[in-house]
Order: structure tokens, then C-alpha cells, then sequence
């Protein structure tokens, strides 16, 4: 079992680290929390399914000393961008990996079973049995499977110290960026119209940043400075879209596609979208993927006179 | 007049489409897999089967507001010289806001202590909530996350509604609490409710035994929060996951805290009013630099102690919190509000 698994590493490495970051159970049976062991016997709480979705890696640069975490493959990704981009000294990260073939979108679930409190969540081989006050359902994995999922293609994670389990090869297909491709045939207008729609929604919480594990700049951020004042607190479309697209900028080259920011935000807003837009133009741009090997650079972090992968326009 | 009404179901659009008529309705409806409160229009789908996912508390206190307008305007004869023009923003129209619940419309008691019921009212609050009816309706299940019985509140607890509805089998039983919500019940479409009164009540009951009761008491959860004040380790531990930022503070019907930044440009410009929150860094970011809640376990002490602890404390013993479960239910990382306050008492 994968859960003694991750027990056993999380005890040896205790008396090493200052803290280790896992799961358990959070405050209903269909939400896991994060969870920050100090003791020994805290382990015993640790929990591992397909509710852990939290990409824990994403406190990291924000520790001080020592800490191991329990990393999936898609998080791992995060360790490898943060060495690149120096914000965590490797030596420091006891990495606990962990073999994953999919989580769960706990939106997606409540949706399936009409946003009702849920008294008990099983898993019965590839499906998840919900149990409400209304009765029981049970739900295939893969119908309530966030985007990430469905085209993984790191079931073990790239950097690892302790691996929890036998490595796994992915069984998914590669991702063509299908939804980008067919939302880009919309009109100028149209996805103006989208983007104006769902962002009228936004309430400025900045959950989709601050559960950003590439943004690093979090208390300094343009969204609420005075100088440089590129956004006003005027609650309109304008400055929420000018919010998100720097948000989206900014990750250039540096979004693993954790899709985090989309998973957090409380009112629903497809933030993922913009992000994989943009992770799509630095793959066919520059044929580069964010977070996959420590000693790449990110393109927007060099200059060069002449771009290996794009073609100069005659002058 | 009849005491209590009863409206059937399929008379509610109607109802709807009369007072739309008359005053501006806020409704919650469905956009995606999120309920919101927006303006009442024909061919609206309400939602009406869950607690919405932002409360109405914009509608009165709205996200970013523009108090006033200004305009520094030259002496065209001497351009040394200029006055001030100020344009207040006092305009409010009459409001009905619909199919809250009634936590939510406990969220604006919370308010009025603050913002009302003091020597220095503020007029933007006070010129919206008394145009205002709150219309709420009963909740016959609880929600994730929720546990309103445990902060002295309950799924019928009518305290903040005007007029407070019931869902029957055929139709709402609809209870008025103020003159406002009376006057609401003078409209032709109502039937006698008294019929369906011990029924409402035996349905409010029986959801109340089913919320959630994360602690027996809050006697003495006050004083001891503030013994826990400088436990650094206590609020380090329950803070460890929290990630600071707003969607407890935004979502929540009873934080009230603003922000105030001038936008300017040229010699005009406006004053605005914005939601903040104090799980934010800059919350408390002084001028000179210094912040005296540098650390995320700082800020979230001072969300679960302002609503447990010093609110309460200034206001005859009221807790701050509806116990709406929202900032449980859409918290990025499921911090539990009232798992804290839990663990503070066993401290």
C-alpha cells in the first residue's frame, strides 16, 4: 500500500527535517488539507487518494530550515522550476515522491452529486463513491478528473529522494493543447466576450496567486501597488483582466501547469486557460516546457540576438 | 392583514416580476457551477437550492465604490490659485435583495453595529441598508462546511431578515420580521400562511438538529483567545497551510474591513472605497515600512480573533461569524475556521 509507504519515508525523514508537509483528512470526507507534521506520532494521520490535490510544493520557498514534502509527479515539476530559478537550495527539500494516476477535481464531484454536503467518500477500483443525505453515487475518476490529468505524463515525479511505490509510466495520452486550439478558431470579439464574462465574476480574493507556487512576488505584487500603479481597486472588468494577464505573463516560460490558480478560485473563473495559452506559444516558440529539467533556463531569463527555434522577420 | 403568507411556486416569478417593477431585486442565479446574486430581469433562472457561493453583503457594501468625485479647478486670473469641487455619491435606489439566507442576512447585523449604530454613521452603508429589504429563505439542509448553531445562530434564525420564507412542498410559507417585510406580504399574490406556520417550524427544527457542532460553547472562547495572543506556536501551527489570501475574508457575510485609494489624473479624480481583508500583507503595512503583521499567523490570529474574540468583546458578547461555512467550503486549502476555534479552547 502506498499509504504505509509514504508513513514509513515520513518517519525516517522526521528526524532529519524541520517539518513534513503531507495530507489528511480535512473538514468533510470529500476535502484532504495540507498537513504539517512535526512529531512522530502526527504521521499516523498522514492520508494518501486521489482527494490529495494540493500542490504542497508551494510553501516552500516561504520555509525556513529543513523539510521534506510529498511530492506527485505533476508537482514535481515546481521542485524542478525552483531549482532553476534558485528559489529553494535542493539539499535543503527531502522530496518524498509519490506515484499518481490522477486526482480528483473536488469542483467537478460537487457538481456530479448537485453541490450536496457529503457523508462518506470510498474508492471502489476506478470510480469514487460519494454518499450524500439523497443517496449514493458512484462516480468513474476519470469523469471527474481535472484537465491536468487527462494528459499527464509524469504518473512518478521527476525529482525524488524517497519514492513511495514502484515507479509508474503514464497512461495518457500526450497533450496536443486541444481546448486551446479550438477556443483560439473563436473570433476576437468572442473571446473578448468570454473573457469579460467570466472575469466579471473575479472578486480580487487572489487566491489564484497566492496559490501560485511561481508567484514569488506575492506581497509586492502590481495588483495592489501604488508605485508602479498599474491597477486601480475599482472593481471593474478592465482591472481584473489586467490582473490576470500579468498574472498569465509573468508565468511565461515559468508555469509548471499545476493549474492550481483554476483549482482554488472560489468563483469558478477558468484561470488555466490563459496560462495554457501561454505555455502552448513558449512550446512552439521556443520548444520549451517549464519545470522539466533543472539545469534548463527559462527563455524569458536570457537574451539572445538571434532565437534558435523562431524566424526573423525580413526587414 | 394576515400575520404570515403563502405564496405557491409557481406564483414566485410573478412576485418577482411585480416588485422588479417597482424596485431593484437581486436574485441569486446560476452562472456555471456558481451562485451569485444579480439583478432580477425576465427569463432569470434562479438558485434557490443552495446557500449562494458570494453572499449578498456587495449589494450594501459594495466590492469598490466611489464615494465622491473631485476636481481641482485653476483661477483662470491668478493659476497659482485653485479650489476644490467635491460631487458626492450619495444616490441609492430602493433594494430588495432575495433568496439570501439567513445567515446572510446576519452578515449585515454584523455591519449595522459598526456602521449604523454609532455617534458617526456612515452614510454609504446607512442610505443603502435603509432602502433596503432582505428577503431570506430557510435552510432546509445544511451545507458543507456549515455549523450556524454553534455560534448562536441557526438555519432559521431570523435576526437582520425583513421577511423570512419557508420552502413547503408547494409553495414558500413566508414569515414577516420588520414593517418592511409586512409590507412586502400586502401584495394580492399571497394566501393566508397561518395554515403552514407549525409545519415551517417543525421543518426549522429538524434542520438544526442537523448542522454541524465543531464545539459545545463559546463561553469563555473570547478571553481565551486573547490568553493565546502571543502563543506564536499555536497560530504558527494553525496557520501552516493557510496561504493568505482573501477568498475567507471576501466570501465571508460578516468582514467589513476597506480599503481607501484616491485614483487620479490630471486635476480630476474620485475617491474609492474597496473590500480588504486582513489576510493580506499590506493589510497592516505601515508607511514607514514597518508592518506589525509581517506573518501569515499573525494575520489569520487576527481574522479568527476579531470575529471570536474583539468584536464580541466591544459588542455585548456578539461573535462575529454567521457560521456560513463559506470560508470552510472555498478555502484553497481548506483552513477550518471553526477547527480552530476548537482547538483554541482545548489549548
Amino acid at each position: 500500500m502506498t499509504i504505509e509507504k509514504l508513513k514509513e519515508a515520513a518517519r525516517k525523514i522526521l528526524p532529519e527535517v524541520d517539518v513534513v508537509i503531507g495530507y489528511r483528512q480535512g473538514f468533510d470526507p470529500l476535502h484532504a488539507t495540507p498537513y504539517f507534521m512535526t512529531k512522530p506520532e502526527q504521521v499516523d494521520q498522514l492520508i494518501w487518494n486521489s482527494l490529495c490535490v494540493q500542490n504542497l510544493c508551494s510553501y516552500l520557498p516561504f520555509l525556513k530550515g529543513k523539510v521534506g514534502v510529498i511530492v506527485k509527479g505533476c508537482d514535481s515539476r515546481t521542485i524542478v522550476q525552483y531549482m532553476q530559478e534558485k528559489l529553494i537550495v535542493r539539499e535543503n527539500v527531502k522530496v518524498i515522491g509519490v506515484p499518481c494516476l490522477r486526482v480528483i477535481s473536488v469542483k467537478k464531484v460537487l457538481a456530479a452529486i448537485n453541490q450536496q454536503s457529503v457523508k462518506e467518500v470510498t474508492f471502489e477500483g476506478e470510480n469514487i463513491v460519494v454518499k450524500t443525505p439523497e443517496g449514493q453515487k458512484t462516480i468513474p475518476l476519470a469523469d471527474v478528473a481535472p484537465r491536468k490529468c487527462v494528459t499527464c505524463q509524469l504518473a512518478t515525479p521527476l525529482q525524488y529522494d524517497v519514492l513511495a511505490g514502484e515507479g509508474i509510466q503514464s497512461n495518457k495520452p500526450q497533450d496536443t493543447f486541444e481546448e486551446t486550439k479550438e477556443f483560439e478558431k473563436l473570433s476576437l470579439e468572442e473571446r473578448r466576450a468570454y473573457w469579460e464574462k467570466e472575469f466579471d465574476r473575479c472578486i480580487r480574493c487572489y487566491a489564484c496567486r497566492n496559490a501560485c507556487p511561481m508567484c514569488i512576488c506575492q506581497d509586492k505584487c502590481i495588483a495592489e501597488s501604488r508605485d508602479p500603479h498599474w491597477t486601480s481597486q475599482r472593481a471593474n472588468v478592465t482591472e481584473k483582466f489586467m490582473f490576470h494577464m500579468i498574472h498569465g505573463l509573468h508565468l511565461a516560460g515559468r508555469c509548471i501547469s499545476c493549474e492550481e490558480c483554476e483549482r482554488v478560485c472560489p468563483m469558478d473563473i477558468p484561470v488555466a486557460k490563459i496560462k495554457k495559452k501561454i505555455s502552448m506559444d513558449l512550446k512552439e516558440l521556443f520548444g520549451y516546457e517549464a519545470g522539466m529539467n533543472p539545469d534548463d533556463t527559462p527563455p524569458m531569463y536570457v537574451f539572445k540576438v538571434e532565437e534558435a527555434t523562431i524566424e526573423e522577420h525580413e526587414l | 392583514m394576515a400575520d404570515t403568507g403563502f405564496l405557491p411556486k409557481e406564483k414566485l416569478n410573478t412576485l418577482l416580476e411585480a416588485l422588479s417593477k417597482k424596485l431593484q431585486v437581486f436574485v441569486p442565479v446560476l452562472e456555471g457551477d456558481v451562485v451569485l446574486f444579480r439583478r432580477f430581469a425576465s427569463g432569470v433562472t434562479l438558485c434557490l437550492t443552495r446557500p449562494a457561493n458570494l453572499p449578498p453583503k456587495g449589494i450594501l457594501f459594495p466590492q469598490s465604490e466611489t464615494l465622491f468625485n473631485f476636481n481641482f479647478k485653476k483661477d483662470p486670473e491668478d493659476l497659482k490659485k485653485s479650489s476644490l469641487e467635491l460631487k458626492e455619491n450619495l444616490d441609492f435606489v430602493p433594494t430588495i435583495i432575495f433568496g439570501g439566507r439567513p445567515c446572510d442576512a446576519q452578515g449585515f447585523r454584523i455591519y449595522d453595529r459598526v456602521y449604523l449604530e454609532t455617534d458617526t454613521a456612515d452614510p454609504y452603508y446607512k442610505g443603502r441598508r435603509e432602502k433596503t429589504t432582505i428577503i431570506t429563505l430557510t435552510c432546509n439542509a445544511p451545507s458543507p462546511g456549515c455549523f450556524c448553531t454553534s455560534v448562536g445562530r441557526g438555519p432559521a434564525e431570523s435576526d437582520g431578515s425583513d421577511l423570512m420564507m419557508t420552502e413547503m412542498e408547494k409553495g414558500y410559507f413566508f414569515e414577516p420580521m420588520t414593517e418592511k417585510g409586512e409590507e412586502i406580504l400586502k401584495d394580492s399574490l399571497f394566501e393566508d400562511g397561518s395554515a403552514y406556520k407549525q409545519q415551517a417550524q417543525k421543518a426549522h427544527e429538524k434542520v438544526s438538529a442537523l448542522v454541524k457542532k465543531p464545539f459545545a460553547t463559546l463561553e469563555g472562547t473570547p478571553e481565551k483567545l486573547l490568553s493565546l495572543f502571543d502563543n506564536n506556536q499555536f497560530w504558527e501551527g494553525e496557520a501552516a497551510k493557510c496561504i493568505s489570501c482573501g477568498a475567507c475574508t471576501y466570501l465571508c457575510p460578516t468582514c467589513y474591513c476597506f480599503n481607501i485609494t484616491d485614483e487620479e489624473v490630471g486635476n480630476t479624480g474620485e475617491r474609492i472605497r474597496s473590500w480588504d481583508a486582513c489576510m493580506f500583507f499590506h493589510f497592516t503595512l505601515e508607511a514607514s515600512s514597518h508592518n506589525p503583521r509581517q506573518n501569515k499567523h499573525q494575520r489569520l490570529k487576527n481574522r479568527v480573533g476579531h470575529k471570536f474574540s474583539y468584536y464580541p468583546k466591544k459588542y455585548n458578547g456578539v461573535i462575529a461569524c454567521c457560521g456560513c461555512g463559506r470560508c470552510i467550503r472555498y478555502c484553497p486549502m481548506s483552513v477550518d475556521i471553526s477547527g480552530i476555534v476548537a482547538h483554541a479552547q482545548g489549548a
